[in-house]
């Protein structure tokens, strides 16, 4: 039983559970339940980029656009033509899905920087859309979302929504892992290595990288719908390309290739501008700083670095 | 051809001829390490704002800008020492991420050192628009069409006609051969990113006088840069100059024609089919991978 | 007494009364905390900067003076650089964390837009510093704003056309959302004034060649007028052009660029431009009796004096903020949030740097048109347009 612990995939989800039971302790006030909330919308964005980026090998800096979509998917349907939230929600994940099935297609036979360039475009398309046709979407200031509602009642207060993104976390992770350690992840990872290689032994590389595309669009999309739901607002910025560098940057910072690095990651990079705040102009500086000399030093992101390091201690 | 088309080209190709010297800086580093350095948008902002400040220390025009540019060389020399150079052998992403990094914590620095306004240069040689067709162009535009074929024609000299921008050509082919003939190719990474940020300053101060300059402009000067660099073919000098111009009068056309809130999304669309078509840009090797 | 028990004796009158207040200061050591949110960094810092600034500024200078109702100001800020959702974490900040009394901030209109909800739930007083009318049209509760609204930047200036015979005017704005709300209300409101739109064209809000966009215009033989619906440097730019092609028809600027930045920056080209603005800018040249002259002034001399920057219409607004907060929280008598909160809607004739407030319950930004002056640049400077 203590060695099923001790494997990374039930310990670290057991882990995980744990820490989220036992965070409200430390949460005291509406502000802080509300950080944790976004950090945990982050890291289910931060878990399919992960796929894609970390196991896959692509790279997306577009992918705040389809959070956003997915967000001004719900909202619109909900506050434009009247529909319940909970019918809207998951009708606008499947339109986006259903999206960066057609657009990933064309896409994902470029590589390395050109996919970079097309992802990039991609998202920029997407928030000029959004930020044009102010008839449906409000513009760039925005349109207001209404609380998720179930037969009338409405999903309020900070608590409920942490228990329900705590939950939806815990199902992302373990959905990944599973993935992961699966035929189909294992084709992933031999992608990774050589695609060439890959296609020798039978794998059908651009199907499976769609597979990821999509996953990972899909996930993103549900995630910011949720965070417009909970927000109550939305707005093109969402979109944006400095949100898109955002969530790379989480997912390479936390170490790529894992799972539970990419939950790191989110809850560092989305908790460290509220502790940077004290520095007032000083912020960006020491933000850009941090991100620079803790890629440099680490690398692999910091919980394959920290691993590693275990790993060497407890072999000695 | 009629007068309004005229003024529509004037603008693009102005506009084409900065986007093109951005993306060469992304080129020029690009050949000499693989590396994309997000942070180049950032050198044209601090070209132009070192230059402002010089002008309120009272230098004179020319000698502001050249201080400029000797200030950009200098923080382009010291991110590839103090970042670039300790990262080597990181992966693709991690050191997209450094040079993100690094152009957060350039801007941060920006808004310190200068402040948060938008300031102005004076034009080179003064601001009466010269009538041509019935469209009319400011002096400065041609200033930067100039000074960038001057550019231009300076670098192609230095890397096919030196043997340290031969020395650099060679490190791009192959860099273990380079090594193999005694090339250091730290040190051409060294020249590379220094290169890259005296063309950023050039091309800041360049089109500050028609376009302002302020702590931020870099973000999307460094993203047009990047994706005329893409759309030229990634690496190629003559594709980043034929990117950034195709890039800048695609944008001014479809402004003047189709819609001018819709311009970008047409100009990233036009990316996204060139890619798509021609998966290694317009003047892009067709890259053989060797297994 | 000899000179020593006198010395004694004072020393213990001293001591008693060191005490004395020494327990009076303990009493009311509890600063009064105003809280923050502003747009310092990010695409919105040519707002947030000078609001920064001013707030910080007036708060040490109101301690210095002893502060209000006996007890300290205490600034909390924090830096949302224009983000909508950065500014709801804040405020959430601000308010469970912080424990404010009050909240000034909000420098664009999508980042108050979003914490409405909050403030209007935890019941405290908030008072915004952006300018677009739906912030307080209809009126929420809890919300108060300082700027004048672009809807009646918009209204001003046709009154202006009308004054001038004009009936056909071309839009040039911006697509940023101080651009795109202003065009709106302007476009809501021309009937109202005889005003006809015969020309509508849009530039990015990163752009920087707006010929393409003015030669349509020019090209419209219709256009009497153009006005141009913008903020940043894009209005700097459209001047310029609109002067290189050469067009000669009265231009409009919004008061989005009410500062001598613009000026600077579109340098010759900016001569004959008007624009409703706040008295702030022509403080120097105001007539001695006009009501505002001393609050603006002063304002500028000491806001020029500690940070050798020009002043500019967006620090007054946060001037305006904290001045009225102050004032409701002295004739309420206390910080507690309802009551403070009626003293603001009870509010008359408050001379600020935005105009003269007359708060109500239905009239939450308390402004008149005749808060907006119609300033022509002359020479490089701002004159008042009689």
């Amino acid at each position: 039983m203590l060695a099923r612990l001790g494997a990374a995939r039930t310990g670290g989800l057991v882990a995980l559970a744990l820490a989220l039971a036992l965070l409200p302790l430390v949460l005291v006030n509406r502000y802080l339940y509300d950080v944790a909330i976004l950090v945990g919308l982050n890291a289910i964005v931060c878990v399919g980029l992960n796929l894609l980026i970390g196991y896959a090998g692509q790279i997306s800096l577009g992918h705040a656009g389809f959070f956003a979509l997915g967000g001004y998917g719900s909202a619109i349907l909900a506050v434009r033509y009247g529909w319940p939230t909970l019918a809207a929600l998951p009708v606008s994940v499947c339109g986006v899905t259903l999206l960066a099935f057609l657009v990933g297609r064309p896409i994902l036979r470029l590589k390395g920087h050109y996919l970079a360039m097309a992802t990039l475009g991609l998202g920029v398309i997407i928030t000029v859309v959004l930020t044009t046709e102010d008839r449906f979407t409000g513009g760039p200031d925005g349109m207001s979302v209404p609380p998720l509602a179930l037969l009338g009642r409405a999903l309020g207060g900070e608590r409920a929504w942490y228990w329900l993104v705590g939950a939806l976390l815990i199902a992302c992770v373990w959905l990944a892992l599973n993935l992961v350690e699966s035929p189909r992840g294992r084709a992933l990872r031999a992608l990774h290595g050589s695609e060439v290689a890959a296609e020798m032994i039978g794998i059908d590389s651009a199907r499976h990288k769609l597979a990821v595309f999509v996953l990972s669009a899909g996930l993103a999309a549900a995630a910011g719908a949720l965070t417009a739901h909970y927000s109550g607002f939305i707005t093109p910025s969402q979109g944006g390309f400095l949100r898109s560098i955002e969530l790379v940057t989480m997912v390479v910072f936390g170490g790529m290739a894992s799972i539970f690095g990419a939950v790191v990651g989110a809850a560092v990079l989305t908790t460290l501008p509220q502790l940077l705040t004290t520095l007032k102009d000083y912020e960006m500086v020491v933000f850009g700083a941090v991100m620079m000399f803790t890629m440099i030093f680490m690398p692999r992101g910091i919980v394959p670095t920290v691993a590693a390091l275990f790993k060497r201690r407890t072999r000695q | 051809m009629s007068a309004q088309l005229l003024q529509f080209l004037f603008a693009g190709l102005t506009a084409g001829a900065i986007y093109a010297l951005v993306a060469l800086g992304f080129s020029i580093i690009y050949n000499a390490s693989q590396v994309i350095n997000f942070a180049q948008g950032e050198f044209v902002m601090i070209g132009g704002m070192a230059t402002v400040s010089f002008l309120h220390l009272g230098m004179p025009l020319p000698l502001a800008a050249l201080a400029a540019v000797a200030a950009t060389t200098l923080v382009a020399l010291a991110l590839d020492k103090l970042a670039v150079e300790r990262a080597r052998g990181a992966s693709v992403v991690t050191l997209i991420i450094i040079t993100i990094g690094a152009s957060i914590l350039l801007r941060g620095l920006a808004s310190l050192v200068w402040d948060k306004n938008i300031h102005a240069l004076p034009a080179f040689t003064g601001d009466k628009p010269i009538a041509l067709g019935g469209a009319t162009l400011l002096p400065q535009s041609l200033w930067v069409l100039g000074v960038s074929l001057a550019i231009l024609a300076a670098l192609w000299w230095f890397f096919n006609r030196t043997l340290h921008g031969k020395a650099m050509l060679a490190t791009a082919h192959n860099p273990l051969a380079a090594r193999l003939v005694g090339i250091s190719v730290r040190r051409v990474l060294l020249v590379s990113f220094g290169l890259s940020g005296a063309l950023g300053a050039l091309a800041g101060i360049l089109v500050a006088p028609i376009t302002f300059t302020a702590w931020d402009i870099g973000v999307m000067l460094g993203l047009k840069g990047f994706a005329a660099a893409i759309l030229g073919g990634l690496g190629s000098g003559p594709g980043a100059v034929l990117g950034g111009l195709v890039l800048g009068l695609v944008e001014a056309l479809a402004a003047g024609y189709v819609s001018s809130a819709y311009k970008d999304v047409f100009a990233f669309l036009i990316i996204l089919a060139v890619l798509v078509l021609m998966p290694g840009g317009l003047l892009g090797r067709r890259a053989a991978e060797r297994v | 007494m000899n000179f020593r028990s006198s010395i004694a004796v004072l020393g213990r009158i001293v001591s008693v009364a060191a005490l004395a207040f020494a327990a009076h200061a303990q009493a009311q050591k509890e600063p009064i905390k105003i809280g923050a949110f502003l747009s310092v960094t990010g695409p919105a810092a040519f707002l947030g900067d000078p609001e920064q600034k001013t707030l910080e500024l007036y708060v040490e200078k109101i301690n210095a003076g002893g502060g209000v109702l006996g007890r300290r100001l205490k600034l909390i800020s924090y830096d949302s650089a224009g983000d909508a959702e950065k500014a709801r974490t804040f405020v959430k900040r601000l308010i469970d964390e912080d424990k404010v009394d009050a909240i000034v901030g909000g420098s664009t209109t999508g980042e108050t837009m979003a914490v409405i909800p909050l403030v209007e739930q935890a019941q405290v007083p908030f008072i915004s510093l952006a300018g677009a009318v739906v912030i307080v049209e209809p009126v929420k509760k809890w919300v108060f704003k300082t700027p004048a609204t672009d809807r009646m930047a918009c209204e001003k200036i046709f009154q202006d056309l009308n004054a001038r015979k004009i009936s056909k005017i071309g839009l040039i704005s911006g697509s940023g959302a101080f651009d795109k709300s202003m065009r709106a209300q302007c476009i809501a409101v021309a009937p109202k004034y005889g005003i006809e739109i015969v020309g509508d064209e849009t530039y990015g809000a990163q752009d920087t060649d707006m010929t393409a966009q003015l030669t349509k215009l020019r090209q419209n033989t219709q256009v009497q007028a153009v006005l141009n619906c913008g903020f940043g440097a894009g209005p700097a730019i459209v001047t310029k052009n609109f002067r290189q092609i050469g067009m000669s028809v009265p231009l409009y600027q919004s008061h989005g660029v009410a500062s001598k930045e613009f000026i600077k920056l579109a340098g010759d080209a900016a001569n004959g431009v008007r624009l409703p603005a706040a008295a702030l800018l022509v403080a120097d040249t105001l007539p001695a009796n006009d009501p505002q002259k001393h609050v603006v002034l002063s304002y500028t001399h000491e806001y020029e004096a500690r940070y050798h920057q020009d002043v500019s219409t967006f620090g007054g607004h946060a001037y305006d903020g904290l001045m009225l907060i102050t004032q409701a929280m002295k004739n309420a008598g206390t910080t507690d949030d309802a009551k403070v909160r009626d003293a603001l809607e009870q509010i008359h004739g408050f001379m600020g740097i935005d105009g003269e407030f007359n708060f109500s319950p239905t009239d939450h930004m308390g402004l008149s048109l005749g808060a907006f002056r119609m300033l022509e640049i002359q020479n490089g400077n701002w004159t008042l347009v009689k």
